[in-house]
């Protein structure tokens, strides 16, 4: 499909998602302006206050988007997954230029006018509105676009916590290798930043005094109140045009992690839910543990999950390898823990597939991870990151096989398969649904001392969600043992692969299986 | 002394002022005469552009009194003296994002004057000071030239009709041709108007043109007092200094 192709079948969803990217960046500096700016204020009256204030704004601008997400998800009232915890993060991205430019403008404010406005008898307040607020204007828009401009780069990572934007073409681009997608979504992001610092260039030249000549009619403040009364409209607009409908009390929150078979299968149960006539709200695609956090937390109905990964990454037990052991303490445990209900296994498992090119396979006659062993000192591996941060991943699965690389790469997961077939590594750990591993010619080694821990796909749902929407009880039930691992593979195969969208691949599964 | 008291526009009593670390001003005493120019005349650094800040109470003493009409600056709503002090510094310390006209207008606008006794008054005041309203008023200060910044900057003082004017080397910054025609203009213009005014300045030829009395200040003491007359006559060794500058440039015309 060509990327002209791609924009005409994929149009209404990408003007969607470019208008919650502006809506995210235009409210978040919105708050931004009307923390900052009163912040900046008060700093140039209280010197003592400027250091420590100023720092801190700068340590949150250090600390990496995706961190501050993550630290942000567990809080009560400003955290969470969805829109909200985006924005708090977004606000504290776009404070620091805000604020250090308020305080440089006003600052920067020739001290012999500032002397006459006192001398002329001007109180503080007038001071400050009718000289230094016009004269620092400015610079102060200077450090709004500086803002602007940031804010419309950090909104993409803003799809990681579920809130939308551009980042979710970036992130499924990412994951399914697709071109089109991400160019996309990178390409209207860049768009984006450039037409908000060519609008904000224009704004700023505006309340530039530097340039003004007579010609320039009206005071600075009415100018002023012009120009933010345009940006209110037009953001009001959009804010209006982008409202989400209102919830209800039968409303599905369903969530899924940041890989396709995840979003899929939180898709079929989206769409079987409606088939019934609930009202479901798709949070798809959330990073790293943020589901579960969100599930425990209560902004999240249902998401799929696998139970070796609950066993060993949130419940934190040492990896065993009996797979009905496995399903029976999760079972127990979530629902004593976390007061979260385990559906019944749904008929394939998803555990770790360690994998080498086919072609190395045959020539090296390579059939289990034991046999590859020999070859670990000349090959470089690259792993996920969560592959080597988790309890049954990089540490134990080196030391039980004594594998020993040349070098081991940590890198995005979706990435690891190109990377193999491209020749950058020449050993990786995937997934064994994954639907590139037949077209891509991998070749699958055998687990054969039995390291992995069973990875067996079931639905995590909370006992009040349960209790709450009765239809989740029926749809659980029809999907038990329903999909075998070749049938995850094809479907996966059929997104990642073939780029199809995955509504219609679920859409027309489910009329297969007759659900 | 009552006599004094009633003719006198401002009178320090015994006042110093320092910074942690140095003394600004020494025990000044110093009496301004109502209608009088008077001239405060000193090297950078001797405490002349303080002196005036103790007036507007930009500064306040850290010993003594500054009486304005009689009552102490600290007892002076500040806001309230400083609109009836007209202010002039170098370059005319202009409002750079206003008009000529608002900038002419800022303290009858503060005193809330309504518009149409506003604009008269800024068309009175840009005639005075010899700048044509039509011309000027809509233009800003980027616009003129460093002279026509100045008279702005005097047109400005004089707005709202203040009984004092304080101006801080207000002839600086210009070119000496500019600079002569100014002094003459504003010597002329303080007669006629009748008002009070402090000029500091390091310049003694413009201290002798425009001063009534003449102030020689020096690392934060006044040392004399004295008409021009009898300033020239003083055998003060620092007023000697002065005037043999005077000499040596008078020589050169």
């Amino acid at each position: 499909m060509s990327f002209w192709q791609f924009l005409q079948a994929n149009w209404s969803e990408l003007l969607l998602l470019v208008r919650q990217h502006i809506v995210l960046v235009f409210v978040s500096i919105l708050v931004a302006v009307i923390i900052g700016v009163p912040t900046g204020i008060i700093l140039t009256r209280y010197r003592a206050f400027r250091g420590p204030v100023l720092g801190i704004a700068n340590v949150m601008q250090t600390i990496p988007s995706l961190a501050l997400f993550g630290f942000l998800i567990p809080l009560p009232f400003i955290g969470g997954i969805g829109t909200r915890t985006a924005l708090v993060a977004l606000v504290l991205y776009s404070l620091l230029p805000i604020i250090r430019n308020t305080v440089t403008g006003i600052l920067n404010v020739d001290p012999n006018v500032r002397e006459a406005a006192v001398a002329m008898g001007m109180t503080g307040g007038q001071v400050l509105r009718q000289v230094e607020l016009p004269l620092a204007m400015g610079v102060i828009v200077t450090g709004i676009r500086v803002a602007t401009v940031i804010a419309v780069g950090v909104t993409t990572i803003a799809a990681a916590v579920g809130a939308g934007g551009l980042g979710v073409y970036i992130f499924r681009g990412l994951r399914q290798y697709d071109n089109n997608l991400l160019l996309a979504g990178a390409l209207s992001a860049a768009l984006l930043a450039l037409a908000a610092d060519f609008l904000l260039g224009v704004v700023e030249r505006r309340f530039s005094f530097e340039t003004k000549r007579s010609s320039a009619k009206g005071s600075g403040v009415r100018k002023l109140a012009v120009a933010v009364a345009a940006v209110l409209v037009i953001g009001g607009a959009i804010l209006w045009l982008g409202r989400s409908t209102p919830s209800s009390e039968t409303r599905v929150a369903v969530g899924s992690k940041d890989f396709t078979e995840s979003a899929l299968l939180a898709e079929i149960v989206a769409q079987m839910l409606e088939e019934r006539g609930v009202s479901v709200e798709r949070r798809f695609e959330l990073g790293g543990n943020l589901p579960h956090e969100a599930l425990v937390a209560g902004t999240l109905d249902i998401y799929p999950e696998y139970t070796g990964t609950s066993f060993t990454a949130i419940l934190q037990h040492a990896p065993i390898t009996d797979p009905r052991a496995v399903y029976d303490q999760v079972k127990q445990e979530y629902a004593n823990k976390f007061k979260v209900e385990v559906s019944q296994p749904l008929g394939f498992e998803n555990t770790f597939a360690i994998l080498v090119r086919g072609e190395d396979a045959r020539r090296l006659n390579l059939k289990t991870i034991s046999n590859a062993a020999m070859e670990a000192p000349r090959w470089r591996a690259g792993f996920g990151q969560d592959f080597m941060s988790r309890a049954d991943g990089y540490p134990g699965f080196s030391k039980t096989y004594g594998l020993k690389f040349a070098e081991v790469r940590e890198m995005d997961l979706s990435l690891t398969y190109i990377a193999l077939s491209s020749r950058q590594v020449d050993l990786i750990a995937g997934n064994s649904t994954e639907g590139r591993i037949p077209t891509l010619d991998l070749f699958q080694l055998a687990d054969d001392r039995r390291y992995f821990p069973p990875y067996e796909a079931v639905y995590l749902v909370r006992q009040d969600s349960l209790t709450r929407v009765p239809a989740l009880q029926d749809v659980l039930g029809k999907l038990a043992n329903a999909i075998s691992t070749d049938e995850m593979r094809r479907l996966n195969y059929e997104i990642d692969g073939k780029k199809r969208d995955p509504k219609e691949v679920v859409k027309e599964w489910l009329k297969e299986k007759g659900f | 002394m009552g006599h004094t008291e009633a003719q006198s526009l401002v009178q320090f009593h015994n006042v110093t002022y320092s910074l942690p670390n140095a003394t600004i001003i020494s025990n000044m005493n110093l009496t301004v005469e109502r209608g009088e120019t008077l001239v405060l005349l000193g090297e950078s650094g001797c405490g002349k552009t303080t002196t005036l800040k103790l007036i507007n109470r930009l500064l306040t003493p850290t010993s003594g009194e500054v009486r304005v009409e009689g009552k102490s600056t600290t007892t002076w709503d500040p806001i309230e003296l400083r609109r009836r002090i007209g202010y002039v510094i170098q370059e005319g310390g202009l409002f750079p994002h206003f008009t000529i006209a608002r900038n002419v207008g800022l303290v009858p606008s503060l005193l809330d004057w309504d518009d149409a006794r506003t604009n008269e008054r800024v068309r009175e005041m840009l005639n005075l000071v010899g700048l044509d309203p039509d011309r000027f008023a809509e233009r800003y200060p980027r616009e003129l030239s460093g002279g026509q910044r100045q008279r702005v900057g005097v047109a400005r003082a004089l707005a709202a009709d203040p009984p004092l004017l304080l101006l801080d080397e207000p002839f600086g910054a210009l070119d000496p041709l500019t600079r002569a025609s100014l002094q003459r203009e504003f010597a002329e213009l303080a007669t006629r108007l009748g008002k009070t005014a402090v000029l500091v300045t390091h310049d003694v030829r413009e201290a002798m043109i425009l001063g009534q009395r003449i102030g020689l200040m020096h690392k934060g003491q006044l040392l004399l007092l004295e008409s021009p007359e009898r300033f020239r006559a003083s055998d003060h060794p620092q007023a000697r200094a002065y005037l043999e500058t005077l000499n040596v440039n008078g020589g050169a015309h």
